[in-house]
């Protein structure tokens, strides 16, 4: 394998974390103020779908990122108004958005656009397009350092390096302002939080359209960055690894960067490769890589490697003592 | 202390809003499409109960969910959330398979024990590791059953693309199963005994799952294992302290759920495919959660709920035929609403009902 390879399969597996970051923050804002949320997959379908529709309509990336973030900000609402006010069950909740989320997207886009519930090819204006950092060509010509900053740093969707500004955000959010500290504390023990007074519902409210907002972002990268319009169930379990990598990660925001580059360098290498010869082993199927970061979840959640323990009030509604 | 709501209105009137309210905004959705929502359920109904074609295939669809929808029911008795049934189900299919290419079986009724054994055995197995891990390790159970649905998927994949595969097909399936292994259909038992019946797909499980949904009722109500999950299910500590073992009530809760989904198997595969195909299952095992959330994890409403959703299966298939622009996806979105008003926002209709019910007895005392 040479340098080149080496750079090819780094970028591909950067852009194929990108959404898996998003969505996997939005889990974390969720989960950590104690909702749980297994709806991240259809919350990213339904975004995708709306910026793939959009951006078709306005010519505008701009506008179908917007149109993303409102999609999966509605469906948090639903999620937020289940479990947080209703206090119903918030993983029941969170299938129904992904079921709904599901034949939405299909219903709709069959209906508006007449296309087996794809829509229209964008154009590259009504996408988010690679930008090139200064200086990516000048520099390309050093060596080691010049290609790893033209092919790998430089040369993404603004996206991409959204979803990355994410991580040391989130870390600062949480644990160094106030917002933040609650914002654990209400996953933790949301009886203390109401003592202190400070409003539970307002808090996971907050939390679960953080995560709205997130995943929407995430959809919107699928559907006008790194493919050319939406097609059904483009997210393809996506939601599902994000979900995963949160776990993985412990319920932090570094190790989930991490997770979500490990996990996309699996599939970059499951792109690539069809199928790798092992030495000695034979060959390891493709749907072995595929599968692997679901395995490497449950081998974590069994805490043979480390112990990945929850939230403590995640999944418990709240109800106020009068 | 008596309780909020009189038996009636918990069993009946309120899972009966909670579908009126999903069916209200399934109406509204049609309408947003720009169709008539009464000829939408017109063409729905008769699509599904219109003709005894139509019967056969929504009985079919409902054996199906019967089987799942127990599943989820069981496991939700121990309080376990089991949303594992698309994998456990994907995996019996497999077991049945293996039993029915095994031997050149003389007779169904020969190969049938075996298979409901395989299908069993295989769907038991992949719920076992999420059981043991819940039990043992502590890890959340949703989130295992989840990893093991796609792990389940990839692995049959694998299976059907690099094992099981006819040599020199190009498609991912496994040859035929011989003819004794074959379930008789619905419509040649009725022909034999002179009713006429269109042919379809709806076979000899039928009877089954009927026979699956007693058998539920028994152990749940009427066994001593039963008593156990369900006192696990009402409160983990007063179990313990009852001298109930939760590993044992965890893990033999989850290898009869996954047992379940996977005999799934029996009516699909063994009963009108006779071969395994790619992802025979189709969402199946998440229809599993709706029709248990429908059903308050009864056999009696598991069964009504599975109708229903045979009638929505079926008639909506006809409903895409018939009306173009409600694609097959309409029934997503109304599985989708299903689960969201009886199963997450189920406080939405309860709590006015209570108070309602609350006003009433002040008045009348």
């Amino acid at each position: 394998m040479d340098f080149d390879t080496i750079l090819q399969l780094a970028g591909s597996s950067l852009r194929l974390a990108t959404p898996l970051l998003l969505a996997c923050l939005a889990g974390l804002y969720s989960e950590r103020a104690g909702i749980f949320d297994i709806g991240l997959e259809g919350k990213m379908l339904a975004a995708a779908f709306a910026a793939g529709a959009f951006a078709a309509v306005s010519g505008s990336a701009w506008i179908g990122l917007l149109a993303a973030i409102g999609a999966s900000c509605l469906l948090s609402g639903l999620h937020g108004l289940a479990s947080i006010t209703l206090r119903g069950n918030q993983l029941i909740s969170g299938v129904a958005i992904n079921f709904l989320a599901s034949g939405m997207t299909a219903l709709i886009g069959q209906n508006w656009f007449g296309m087996g519930g794809q829509t229209p090819q964008l154009p590259g204006g009504a996408r988010f397009m690679p930008i090139a950092l200064p200086f990516a060509e000048a520099l390309g010509g050093v060596p080691v350092v010049g290609p790893i900053y033209r092919d790998l740093i430089s040369g993404h969707n603004v996206l991409v390096y959204v979803a990355l500004a994410a991580v040391p955000a989130t870390w600062w959010v949480l644990y160094r302002t106030r917002f933040g500290l609650r914002l654990r504390a209400v996953g933790e023990n949301p009886g203390a939080v109401d003592t202190a007074g400070v409003s539970v519902v307002r808090l996971r409210y907050a939390a679960v359209m953080i995560a709205g907002l997130l995943c929407g972002i995430a959809g919107a990268y699928l559907a006008t960055g790194q493919s050319a319009g939406f097609v059904r169930e483009m997210t393809a379990g996506k939601g599902f690894i994000a979900l995963a990598a949160l776990i993985f990660a412990k319920w932090r925001p570094w190790p989930a960067l991490g997770a979500c580059l490990l996990f996309g360098f699996l599939e970059a290498v499951a792109i690539r490769y069809q199928g790798i010869a092992v030495p000695g082993v034979g060959t390891i199927p493709v749907q072995f890589m595929q599968a692997l970061p679901y395995i490497l979840t449950v081998v974590i959640l069994a805490g043979f490697v480390g112990k990945a323990i929850p939230p403590r009030a995640g999944g418990q509604p709240y109800v106020k003592e009068r | 202390m008596r309780p909020a709501l009189p038996r009636w209105a918990d069993i009946a009137l309120i899972p009966a809003l909670n579908l009126a309210l999903a069916f209200l905004v399934a109406g509204l959705v049609v309408l947003f499409i720009g169709e008539n929502p009464v000829e939408a359920m017109r063409l729905l109904l008769h699509g599904s109960l219109g003709s005894s074609y139509a019967v056969g295939f929504t009985l079919y669809y409902a054996t199906t969910f019967v089987f799942t929808g127990l599943s989820v029911a069981i496991a939700y008795h121990a309080g376990l959330f089991n949303i594992g049934g698309e994998g456990q189900a994907a995996l019996g299919g497999v077991g049945a398979t293996l039993v029915c290419l095994a031997l050149p079986w003389p007779h169904w009724a020969i190969a049938l024990p075996f298979a409901i054994l395989g299908a069993g055995a295989f769907g038991a197995a992949w719920a076992f590791v999420p059981g043991y891990l819940q039990a043992k390790r502590g890890s959340h159970i949703v989130i295992t059953t989840i990893m093991f649905n796609f792990i389940g998927a990839a692995l049959v994949v694998y299976l059907l693309v690099d094992v099981m595969k006819v040599p020199g097909s190009m498609a991912p399936e496994t040859r035929n199963f011989p003819e004794g292994t074959q379930l008789p259909f619905i419509h040649e038992m009725l022909g034999a005994i002179g009713i006429r019946m269109a042919k379809t797909p709806m076979n000899l499980s039928s009877l089954l799952a009927l026979l699956a949904a007693f058998l539920t009722w028994a152990l749940i109500w009427r066994t001593r294992l039963g008593y156990e999950m369900r006192a696990f299910g009402h409160s983990e500590p007063a179990a313990v302290y009852a001298g109930i073992d939760p590993v044992r009530i965890t893990v033999v809760t989850m290898l009869i759920s996954g047992a379940l989904a996977g005999m799934m198997a029996l009516n699909v595969v063994m009963g009108f495919q006779h071969r395994l195909v790619l992802d025979y299952v189709g969402g199946a095992g998440f229809v599993g959660i709706a029709v248990a959330l429908m059903g308050r994890s009864h056999p009696v409403g598991v069964v009504l709920a599975s109708i229903l959703f045979g009638i929505l299966y079926q008639g909506g298939a006809e409903l895409a035929f018939d009306m173009p622009a409600v694609s097959r996806e309409m029934i997503l979105v109304i599985q989708a609403l299903v689960i969201l008003f009886t199963g997450a926002l189920e406080n939405l209709v309860r709590m006015p009902v209570e108070r309602a019910f609350l006003r009433l007895r002040r008045r009348t005392a």
